[in-house]
């Protein structure tokens, strides 16, 4: 087919196709083209293409920073105990709501169990105010009518890391149970019959049929998780934090807002951006790599 | 102890379990409209927990009669009906073509898109081409950077992947155009997905935060996350300072933030549980898969 009657033919198609290009272009692209002005002295009138060319320079003022290294530190250390605490919750719930017989009772509760994935940081954050504040907070008030010292848990760096980690549980928690739910309905029934046959517990049956039927989940996502360590989003740490708990809650989302719209050191915030990318990119290849070679799964 | 009482005690041990964990994800909700619904003397003294007490609707009397809250909440609704409708059409505009797998330069226009979800250009060059579209402080600024979410469309692929060709085949032999395939086809068919991305694209807008914290400083455009923060802050901060011995900001009574923290997550609980069959077998479309 000549060049002029395949487009006469297909124009359509690539005209619809232009419409989200031109996005992709513009809003995702764009971006990336400024992503230079990590390596120029960045100067709001002169523009991205007008300021001067410094090399890495602005790489060694921040590798020189000890606020980028607590920041880092944060980002590692929030997420990988958000991976221990929040990782296996929904493999439990997943496994304790398979094993519920009445229809009614397991759809409600999955239709609860859902709703936090769809709140704002901003509101759970002004529920947690409402919970854990020091003064008039519920649970401080709880323990106080029991004659128990109230705990800091907005203010002070470990109470408040539970806080945080407590928040992660309770938002992922019941959506977290959708993909294990899916994996479990491929399981063959028979195998618990033959199982039964031969005398096996509740207990038993979940730990020998059930479980080993969503590993293959469970290891996949367990290394895309891992593949996510340098990413963290902003709204979270961003909100559930504050000045006096700094030395936990600032991460590299929240460290390139801070140096960057609200002290406008543009080129430094975006040279933590870029190391964020490129070392985020790293990982996630990484261990879709190898997630792919262990188990088959993947994300690309 | 026989099969049959061991079997009732897992039940009865299983059941009490997830119960207990649904009321873990439900208290907090329940805290909050208590407290919304109390008086300032009974929410002080520590007496509300999970129900009200001394019930009064002040603070939503208030709440409806702030002039600047309906505005900002009029506006939200605006803002996510917009970007929803906008979404919707350019992830169903990138998906369609993307199907056709004779499509010439298909697999470019994939890797175009998917390199996006692994990197980007981080948020202050998204700030500065905002500054330089002069986008700041407009609802564009909230609506055009997370149009197309790449992950919603790899969502929307697959599933225009599943509609049985010959039924798109059948009607091009007739002499369809692509757009009226799509259109008298293709979308009547994909109706629980689309739902599913409309609540995605939607809640993401509603709930949408950082992008208003940076792109609008007017106070007549802040979207209702952006307002409530405040609310929050201000409470966060002065919290802090009481520690310190300063008491600088005013306190917004308790109530009333309560209030407008139910204020804002109802429309949410509105849509949600119908829509929630449609979302489950969506997100399962898009989830890891071989």
């Amino acid at each position: 087919m000549s060049k002029a009657s395949y487009l006469k033919r297909y124009w359509q198609l690539y005209a619809l196709l232009s419409l989200p290009l031109i996005y992709f272009f513009i809003f995702r692209y764009g971006p990336m083209y400024g992503v230079q002005i990590a390596f120029k002295d960045f100067n709001l009138f002169q523009g991205i293409g007008g300021s001067e060319w410094i090399g890495f320079d602005a790489f060694r003022e921040v590798f020189n920073m000890r606020e980028f290294y607590t920041a880092l530190r944060n980002t590692f250390m929030l997420n990988f105990l958000d991976l221990l605490v929040s990782f296996p919750a929904p493999i439990i719930l997943a496994i304790m709501l398979y094993e519920i017989k009445g229809v009614w009772f397991k759809k409600i509760s999955q239709t609860i169990l859902y709703i936090p994935h769809f709140i704002s940081w901003v509101i759970i954050g002004g529920i947690v105010y409402q919970l854990f504040g020091n003064q008039s907070g519920m649970v401080n008030g709880v323990l106080e009518s029991l004659g128990l010292n109230p705990i800091p848990f907005l203010t002070e760096n470990n109470p408040w890391l539970v806080t945080y980690l407590f928040t992660g549980v309770w938002q992922s928690a019941g959506w977290g149970t959708i993909l294990y739910l899916a994996a479990l309905t491929g399981v063959n029934r028979e195998l618990f019959e033959a199982a039964e046959v031969d005398g096996a517990t509740r207990m038993k049956k979940i730990w020998y049929i059930t479980l080993p039927s969503i590993k293959p989940t469970i290891v996949t996502l367990l290394i895309l998780n891992l593949g996510k360590m340098v990413s963290i989003g902003f709204d979270r740490p961003y909100i559930i934090g504050n000045t006096a708990v700094r030395e936990y809650s600032d991460v590299l989302s929240t460290f390139v807002y801070r140096v960057g719209l609200e002290s406008g050191q543009y080129t430094l915030a975006t040279v933590v951006g870029l190391f964020q990318a490129v070392v985020g990119l790293v990982f996630i290849l990484g261990s879709n790599y190898i997630s792919k070679k262990m188990t088959g799964n993947g994300i690309i | 102890m026989s099969e049959r009482t061991s079997n009732r005690i897992f039940d009865i041990v299983n059941i009490t379990f997830v119960a207990l964990f649904v009321l873990f994800c439900l208290a907090p909700f329940l805290h909050v409209i208590a407290v919304s619904l109390s008086s300032n003397r009974a929410i002080t003294s520590g007496e509300v927990t999970i129900f009200p007490i001394e019930v009064n609707w002040d603070s939503y009397v208030q709440v409806f009669s702030d002039s600047a809250m309906i505005r900002s909440l009029g506006y939200t609704i605006y803002l996510t009906v917009a970007t929803t409708l906008l979404s919707l059409l350019f992830t169903i505009a990138a998906a369609y073509p993307l199907t056709k797998g004779y499509l010439k330069g298909r697999k470019t226009f994939m890797v175009i898109i998917i390199i996006t979800m692994f990197f980007s250009g981080g948020i202050i060059p998204e700030y500065l081409l905002m500054r330089d579209l002069s986008l700041l402080d407009s609802s564009w600024a909230l609506i055009l950077p997370g149009l197309v979410s790449p992950f919603n469309l790899i969502i929307l692929i697959s599933f225009f992947n599943n509609i049985p060709p010959s039924l798109e085949e059948s009607a091009e032999i007739d002499g369809s155009s692509f757009l009226r395939t799509l259109t008298g086809i293709v979308l009547p068919l994909s109706m629980p997905v689309l739902a599913t991305l409309a609540l995605f694209y939607a809640v993401g807008r509603w709930n949408g935060f950082q992008d208003a914290l940076m792109y609008i400083n007017n106070p007549d455009l802040y979207p209702l996350q952006l307002k409530l923060f405040q609310m929050v802050q201000n409470n966060m901060v002065s919290e802090l300072t009481q520690m310190e011995g300063a008491n600088r900001t005013p306190l917004t009574p308790e109530s009333l933030k309560a209030a407008t923290v139910v204020f804002a997550t109802v429309p949410i609980l509105l849509v949600y549980p119908w829509l929630q069959k449609y979302f489950v077998s969506g997100v399962m479309l898009g989830a890891v898969k071989g």
